[in-house]
């Protein structure tokens, strides 16, 4: 071969090398699977202050889902699963979800509780280009400041949790407040939601407390929010410190004469406490096992592998991990942005979701449940412990687009 | 009237709060200062032996129907107890090493019991009630006080200040002490050292499960609720005097009023005011408040 044919042949195999890779994302949409496997990532508070929330049951949830869409599908790629503890530290998480995307393959991380933790995941993600859907966290911050196009935030968030119970609460007369706040991001964000809230109902806040992360001792926020005269105490923390101010309320006579709102209160904290404790108390919840039939069922099935029901962070992440699959098999991909752009098209009505859409921003939008926990006589069976007061739509208890304060967004 | 623009009258009722507060802070210090005065070891096992002193009043109340006075006696037998194995099988042969070893022994058992309960039990935690005899409230006319807290003011008053006394004025305490400064010439004159030293832990360990026993009521009873407090008690330590038995009964009940004033003044440093205090003290009195230097 002469040198000159050489070099055509040289500059042909280039072409076809760069026809090849402009026509990749194509065909990538049409039919490729990374390593013929869809592999879900569950990171999650396995040991510390969430792991009841999340932690194992999720993992029990995702596998569910798994098993459920292949019995279902019978696909020809194989589908797992593979589980970490984030500790609850931001880095570790992070660490964690980079060795996944770049060396295991995985294509999507779900659960993801503690927000600072979701906050730097969602970064990763990004980076990567691989999908992350939110169960977990709360903060507004992930389809707001740090939205990006590979980050879903999926079951709820601080705004719903203020959005639905606060604004009831207020038109249920309940117009003077007084905060006790987790001193941090999380409870931060949930008392300037709610604030919001209150304000824009006519009602107003006499004043707050920031009390430190897993501050156990709660008598001496309450006697302060006891002498403020308000007619709600507004609980913006979570878990453990959530439980043990219910508590230390109860104790000190404090409730039934001032309302306790729990801005963000899990079906496992109502167990932990017991409605004798927790009786007459308002929240926000985005799923119930005892909604309708569909819920519990899947409520039934999943008690029989965790001997406990789901909090609305399990059942989330079942339902995102059947979601997920089935967008993949639409697109007939793994890759992101096609699975997301199918996911961004379809209305959604699960046993989790109703009326769910995904917004431009990453935000799940679906009905969210106003609850009141019952009293020991009203509760007629195990884990019956919530009376639906409303049932508030999407559009209504999300925070609207104008509002969003998302980069993506005001692109467009 | 008003201090700092806060009512006497919440200040009043918040200052006793404080004073709740400061009572398992002298309760579970005091266990650790006896540990280290009389057998040098820096007990970091204390936070999950108290979580096991409230589980252990949890589960008699679970399984076996035994009531909160039951638990008050036994669980302290049970989790002193299982002090007393820790010591038997590993704390003795780390006398002679440094205090760093049983330092890391006893935090490494800390984690290995934390991690067993957190498998066992979930990290939610279970709800114990208040006692029968002990509920409701005094209303003290500037606060309700729950009759339970009052309980558990005098309860810690009294074990701490029996302690003291025992390790101090009698005979008995005297012995322990001599044991302790030279274990040689003790067994010399026929007292059998190396079980004295086995009980003092186990005394140690069972004042760590009463005040477990104690707290059951007041939160909920949960695997993390001894690391979230064991810190604070051993800043209090620290403060006091490492070893000093009455001062880590002064510095603990002191500290928790301080943290009380903190709450209404400028909540969010509640948790770190003990540390600062810590920082200061170390910087003027290295041995602490009451410690004697070495």
């Amino acid at each position: 071969m002469s040198s000159k044919s050489r070099f055509a042949g040289r500059i042909a195999v280039c072409a076809g090398a760069v026809a090849l890779a402009l026509c990749a994302p194509m065909t990538q949409a049409q039919s490729r699977l990374s390593g013929n496997t869809v592999r879900i990532g569950v990171l999650t508070d396995m040991s510390g202050l969430y792991s009841d929330v999340g932690g194992q049951g999720s993992v029990i949830a995702t596998q569910m889902a798994i098993d459920d869409f292949v019995a279902a599908n019978k696909p020809a790629y194989k589908i797992d699963l593979i589980s970490a503890d984030h500790q609850n530290k931001p880095d570790v998480g992070a660490n964690k979800a980079r060795e996944w995307y770049d060396t295991q393959n995985v294509d999507m991380i779900t659960d993801v509780l503690n927000s600072a933790v979701a906050i730097a995941t969602a970064k990763v993600a990004d980076e990567k280009k691989k999908l992350v859907i939110n169960t977990g966290a709360g903060s507004t911050r992930l389809t707001n400041e740090d939205c990006n196009s590979h980050s879903i935030h999926y079951a709820y968030d601080t705004y719903a949790l203020a959005a639905v119970a606060g604004r009831a609460i207020v038109q249920g007369g309940g117009k003077s407040w007084y905060f006790l706040t987790a001193d941090y991001a999380f409870g931060q964000s949930l008392e300037s939601d709610t604030t919001g809230i209150i304000k824009a109902n006519g009602g107003s806040v006499l004043g707050s407390v920031r009390h430190p992360l897993n501050a156990s001792d709660f008598s001496s926020f309450l006697l302060q929010a006891q002498a403020s005269k308000a007619q709600v105490i507004g609980l913006a923390n979570a878990g453990g410190d959530t439980i043990n101010a219910i508590k230390a309320a109860n104790e000190f006579g404090i409730t039934p004469k001032q309302t306790l709102a729990g801005l963000l209160v899990f079906i496992s904290d109502i167990h932990s406490l017991t409605l004798q404790v927790s009786q007459g108390m308002q929240l926000t919840t985005g799923w119930y096992w005892d909604l309708n039939d569909e819920t519990r069922k899947f409520g039934r099935r999943y008690f029989e592998k965790a001997k406990k029901m789901p909090t609305m962070v399990q059942a989330g992440t079942y339902s995102v991990t059947m979601n997920y699959l089935n967008a993949v098999k639409t697109a007939g991909t793994d890759d992101a942005d096609a699975v997301t752009a199918v996911m961004r098209k379809t209305t959604y009505n699960d046993f989790f979701l109703r009326n769910g859409h995904l917004r431009p921003d990453g935000r799940m939008v679906h009905d969210m449940y106003l609850m009141q926990v019952k009293t020991p006589a009203e509760s007629k069976y195990p884990w019956d412990y919530y009376t639906v007061k409303a049932t508030v739509p999407g559009d209504e208890a999300y925070q609207p687009m104008s509002q969003s304060r998302c980069p993506m967004v005001k692109k467009t | 009237m008003e201090v700092f623009g806060v009512p006497l009258q919440a200040l009043l009722g918040q200052l006793l709060l404080g004073l709740v507060n400061g009572s398992f802070y002298a309760l579970l210090s005091l266990g650790l200062a006896v540990i280290f005065g009389l057998l040098n070891i820096i007990n970091f096992s204390h936070g999950a032996l108290y979580m096991m002193g409230a589980y252990a009043a949890w589960m008699m109340m679970e399984y076996l129907g035994l009531g909160y006075w039951w638990s008050l006696l036994v669980a302290p037998i049970a989790v002193g107890g299982v002090g007393v194995v820790i010591e038997r099988l590993m704390l003795r042969r780390l006398y002679k090493l440094d205090h760093l070893y049983g330092l890391l022994l006893t935090f490494g058992i800390a984690l290995i019991i934390e991690g067993v309960y957190r498998d066992q039990f979930g990290v939610s935690g279970q709800p114990y009630p208040v006692p029968s005899a002990l509920r409701g409230a005094t209303n003290l006319g500037f606060m309700i006080l729950p009759n339970y807290r009052a309980w558990v003011v005098v309860a810690s008053l009294v074990i701490c200040l029996a302690t003291w006394y025992v390790i101090e004025r009698t005979r008995l305490g005297a012995y322990l002490r001599a044991g302790t400064e030279n274990p040689r010439l003790v067994q010399a004159f026929g007292i059998n050292v190396p079980r004295m030293v086995m009980l003092t832990y186990g005394f140690g360990v069972a004042l760590a499960a009463i005040a477990g026993v104690l707290a059951a009521p007041i939160i909920q009873v949960n695997p993390l609720m001894g690391s979230n407090i064991i810190i604070v008690v051993f800043a209090v330590v620290v403060i006091g005097g490492m070893g000093s038995i009455l001062g880590s009964i002064v510095t603990g009940l002191g500290l928790g009023l301080i943290e009380g004033l903190t709450r209404v003044f400028y909540a969010e440093a509640s948790a770190t005011v003990v540390f600062v205090i810590m920082a200061v003290v170390l910087l003027l009195r290295p041995a602490g408040l009451f410690g004697r230097e070495r």
